[in-house]
């Protein structure tokens, strides 16, 4: 027995008052030698000690494995302190993973049956804290015995060892499920904590016993109803609350059992109104026992009233106090806002609070569920409130929040106008945030909404003259600049729908706003006339402006090019700039002014057709306006072969080789728009690449008298913007069908081809059915819209339909 | 079911709570640690997903009043010097993860049972009087 071998207490202060971890590693590897020899000796009085002072090492995360063998010699020690202290060891060092840990099964056993209440509780301890599989088996009877001692004490310790027995080994359920009911009636709390908690652990681990305990669902009921009704021992109370622990976990029980179950939820739905009603919310305990509460009623079948109620109560969690409880609240209410969407939207404007929560987790959860609740009704006020939060948000919550208003307001606006303010004031407010696609999507925007050309403008290049720092905005200033040149010169600016900053304020339906306040770096258009000079001083600005991206000179350059069109008066300042660039170290900017720059001297009789206004880009997006609609009309109905036309546009487009050659062209007089120069192309976010070749369904589009049209769709891999329809008649009717013609029509933008039919009669009877292929060209890949007119004979009528067809497959024109 | 995990000092938490976060096994659902600081202590509680929080809280707050009760107050030296006391105390609250017993006179009741078993020469060595 080594003499300078400390006690407990002095190891202790001595680790403490190490002022370096070198020290203290010193004292720790001292003791630790000290402890080693004291093992290695023998030394049965103070060996507890010395494996208390190891355990304590090993809690600061030193090794400590050398007193794994010690452990089992003092838990198979006679005295009631060695014991202790080596079964608490065996719990800390001692895993499944250690080979020593299987040597200790047999102390258990014969610990588990002395007859001494302290020692059995012991090793049921360890049993449940550290027993692998092969242990729980070999002692699952030893446990079962204990379930029905007639000590409390070792009762309910035997219960929830038996929890996790099962945990360990699944077919163990067999032995621990038949005593269940009976234990279920008892009523000692910590029995009963005990047998709910195992129950719970049978049933998710099998249907079988999940199906066998729904019959104790009224016993549940019961007890729970008892508990929260009638109370219980003050030592069973904590804040007022019976029990909460207890009736928590029967709640836990309740969900399991009557998910899915009609029956068992009827059975509930009283009780569970009770408890939400009944339970004290002044502290967390009861406000521990609502929430578990509510998850149970929205997890089982409960009635349509008590969900409201659940989400109410939800609801009242985010204005209390406690920071913890807005949080559970929150968190909740993000899962349940799909389903029961019109319950959550009550409180809508409590969670908009939450947005300016100084906790992180808080308002960001808070920002998700507010983006959730947006609607048609209520898009206005929330994207105020929204633009108000992202204007002072942490930086990390900015791109989500910007992102999700602008879906939002893809989704929901009211007028292509508010539209446009929307985009514009997210760009300005958090414009380095937003997403890449959030630039092509406002120029799409604003490109569609001819009527809003000069507003759009206007607006845009006031932003731009204050600030032309933050890129996305000056991109799209730019572009707008560059094609609305000669709308932002035209007079002075008419009343614009005053801008809505600040808080929510009255909205009518029209979108008229009660009480103006100017916001922050948002001006009204301006006021004055704008001069051709400024404009290009401007642009001049932003090309030479550090701050500017390489795209975005880009655009800057590419506008002033275009203004020279859009613009009276002389152009030499653009040509100037143009020159300038044609040496500018960027290839990019550099190409495109020496592009610009053969325009003017070489080209200059073509300038004017390059540079025209540019046509609508239609996307797949979500959203078609509707003016996109209607300016896609079918334009015509055509037959037969295509007649070529030669018109000056179609030179052009040979001289810059966009198109496969002038047989290709449409019957339909242009707009084929010339696409001014490759140059231009890439300023406009043209939809994703083709998609590799997928059989397409077939479409059954018409069916009369026994009549039948059938389309089928090719997409032909080398070509992506070619699209092959056969369409195929067939008729199972007793008439022949004679003189069958069908027609078809495309928006302006496609170019379509109909080859020679296979003949003009549809015999009866299911005879040889006739085929027509179709050729449509969709080089802008716009959504297909396809009308088919068809004439024919048919049981001695002449017979006539016109018909869109519907549900046309994606993949014909993406 | 949870894991309760005494400790004193914060960077230690992260170190052992770091441990009992790498032993877990790959298939064992994602943890939320609920914590709470009383002066310089901490208790953290390790619980599933789909556990109740907030009953967690009430389970710390627990074993914090079953400490200050034996104990006199619940501070640093107290916890540390007795660090097995807190875990007996702890053997008789929680059990495997899952609350046993919250009665303080029961939990209370069987650690002085144990406490009597013992021969008076062990007690005051157990106290490191001699």
């Amino acid at each position: 027995m080594v003499a300078s071998s400390l006690k407990l207490q002095d190891l202790i202060q001595e680790i403490r008052e190490a002022k370096t971890q070198a020290q203290e590693r010193e004292v720790i590897q001292k003791e630790c030698a000290h402890i080693r020899a004291s093992f290695r000796d023998g030394d049965p009085l103070h060996s507890h000690r010395q494996l208390a002072k190891l355990l304590y090492v090993h809690m600061l995360g030193y090794p400590a494995h050398f007193g794994q063998m010690e452990c089992l010699k003092l838990i198979a020690s006679p005295r009631f302190t060695d014991k202790r202290v080596g079964y608490l060891g065996a719990m800390l060092l001692l895993d499944e993973r250690q080979d020593a840990h299987l040597l200790i099964t047999n102390s258990i056993k014969n610990d588990l049956s002395q007859g001494i209440e302290a020692v059995q509780g012991l090793a049921l301890c360890t049993l449940s804290a550290m027993g692998s599989a092969e242990m729980c088996r070999d002692l699952a009877l030893e446990v079962e015995k204990l379930l029905l001692q007639p000590s409390p004490y070792v009762r309910k310790k035997a219960v929830l060892t038996a929890v996790h027995m099962i945990r360990k080994v699944p077919e163990l359920s067999d032995i621990f499920l038949p005593p269940c009911a009976q234990l279920l009636h008892e009523r000692h709390h910590g029995i009963l904590l005990g047998t709910v908690t195992l129950i719970t652990e049978l049933c998710e681990r099998s249907p079988a016993a999940l199906q066998h305990f729904r019959k104790v669902v009224p016993q549940l009921v019961h007890t729970l109803r008892t508990l929260v009704m009638t109370g219980c021992s003050i030592e069973h109370s904590v804040s007022g609350v019976s029990d909460p622990f207890l009736q928590v976990q029967i709640l836990r029980l309740l969900r399991i059992l009557g998910r899915n179950h009609e029956e068992s939820s009827e059975t509930m739905n009283d009780l569970l109104a009770q408890v939400a009603t009944n339970t004290d919310t002044s502290r967390n305990a009861g406000n521990a026992v609502l929430f578990e509460t509510v998850l149970t009623i929205m997890d089982i079948r409960s009635a349509a009233g008590l969900r409201v109620l659940a989400v109410n109560i939800l609801g009242r969690f985010l204005l209390n106090s406690d920071r913890n409880i807005r949080y559970v609240a929150l968190t909740s209410l993000l899962k349940l806002v799909q389903s029961d969407h019109s319950a959550v939207q009550r409180h809508r404007p409590t969670v908009v609070e939450c947005l300016w929560e100084p906790d992180a987790s808080l308002s960001r959860r808070a920002l998700e569920l507010s983006l959730a609740l947006v609607n048609s009704s209520n898009v206005r006020a929330m994207t105020q409130e929204l633009q108000g939060f992202l204007e002072s948000c942490p930086p990390d919550l900015r791109p989500d929040c910007a992102s999700g208003i602008l879906l939002a307001a893809e989704r929901f606006a009211p007028t292509k106008r508010w539209h446009i303010d929307t985009i514009l004031r997210v760009l300005t407010t958090a414009g380095t945030y937003v997403r890449d696609d959030a630039v092509a999507n406002l120029i799409q925007l604003i490109g569609g909404a001819q009527e809003l050309h000069a507003y759009s403008v206007r607006r845009l290049y006031s932003a731009l003259a204050e600030d032309i720092s933050q890129q996305p905005l000056v991109q799209v200033a730019a572009w707008c600049i560059g094609e609305y040149g000669d709308l932002l010169l035209e007079g002075t600016c008419e009343e614009t729908e005053p801008l809505q900053v600040g808080p929510a304020l009255g909205y009518t339906e029209e979108g008229h706003v009660r009480g103006v306040r100017a916001g922050p770096r948002i001006t009204l258009c301006a006021p004055r006339k704008v001069e051709k000079e400024e404009v290009l001083a401007l642009l001049e600005r932003v090309l030479q402006s550090q701050m500017s991206l390489p795209a975005t000179r880009g655009y800057a350059l590419t506008a002033l090019m275009k203004l020279s069109t859009r613009l009276h008066g002389d152009n030499n300042r653009i040509c100037q700039v143009m020159s300038i660039y044609g040496s500018c170290q960027d290839v990019e900017l550099q190409q495109r002014a020496v592009e610009y720059n053969a325009l003017f001297r070489k080209y200059d009789h073509l300038r004017a057709a390059v540079l025209e206004k540019m046509p609508l880009v239609e996307r797949g997006g979500p959203q078609v306006d509707e003016e996109a609609k209607e300016s896609k009309e079918v334009a015509q109905l055509s037959e037969a072969a295509p007649v070529p036309t030669e018109t000056q546009a179609s030179k052009l487009l040979d001289l810059l080789d966009l198109l496969d050659g002038p047989s290709e062209n449409a019957q339909h007089p242009p707009p084929l728009d010339p696409t001014p120069g490759d140059t231009l192309i890439h300023l406009l976010d043209l939809p994703c690449a083709p998609l590799p070749p997928a059989p397409i369904p077939n479409l059954k589009v018409f069916e009369r008298e026994g009549l039948q049209l059938n389309l089928s769709f090719v997409r032909p891999p080398g070509t992506p913007t070619l699209l092959l329809i056969t369409v195929t008649a067939t008729n199972t009717s007793g008439g022949d069908v004679t003189h069958f013609i069908c027609q078809a029509a495309v928006p302006k933008s496609f170019q379509l081809q109909l080859q020679a039919p296979s003949g003009d009669t549809v015999p009866a009877q299911g005879g040889l059915p006739m085929t027509q292929l179709l050729r449509i060209l969709n080089p802008n890949k716009a959504p297909l819209r396809l009308k088919l007119r068809l004439t024919y004979d048919h049981f001695g009528q002449s017979v006539q339909e016109i018909f869109e067809v519907n549900n046309l497959p994606v993949e014909t024109w993406q | 079911m949870g894991c309760p995990i005494i400790r004193q000092i914060e960077e230690k938490i992260t170190r052992e709570l770091l441990q009992t976060i790498l032993a877990r096994k790959p298939k064992m659902c994602n943890l939320k640690i609920v914590y709470k600081r009383y002066a310089s202590l901490y208790f953290s509680y390790a619980i599933e997903d789909q556990d109740n929080e907030l009953i967690t809280l009430e389970i710390v707050h627990l074993y914090v009043e079953l400490l200050g009760k034996y104990f006199g107050s619940v501070c640093d030296p107290d916890t540390i010097f007795n660090f097995e006391k807190a875990y007996f105390i702890l053997d008789e609250f929680l059990w495997g993860g899952e609350v046993q017993e919250i009665s303080k006179k029961n939990v209370f009741k069987a650690d002085l049972l144990q406490e009597e078993a013992e021969t008076p020469r062990t007690v005051l060595e157990e106290i490191g009087l001699t």
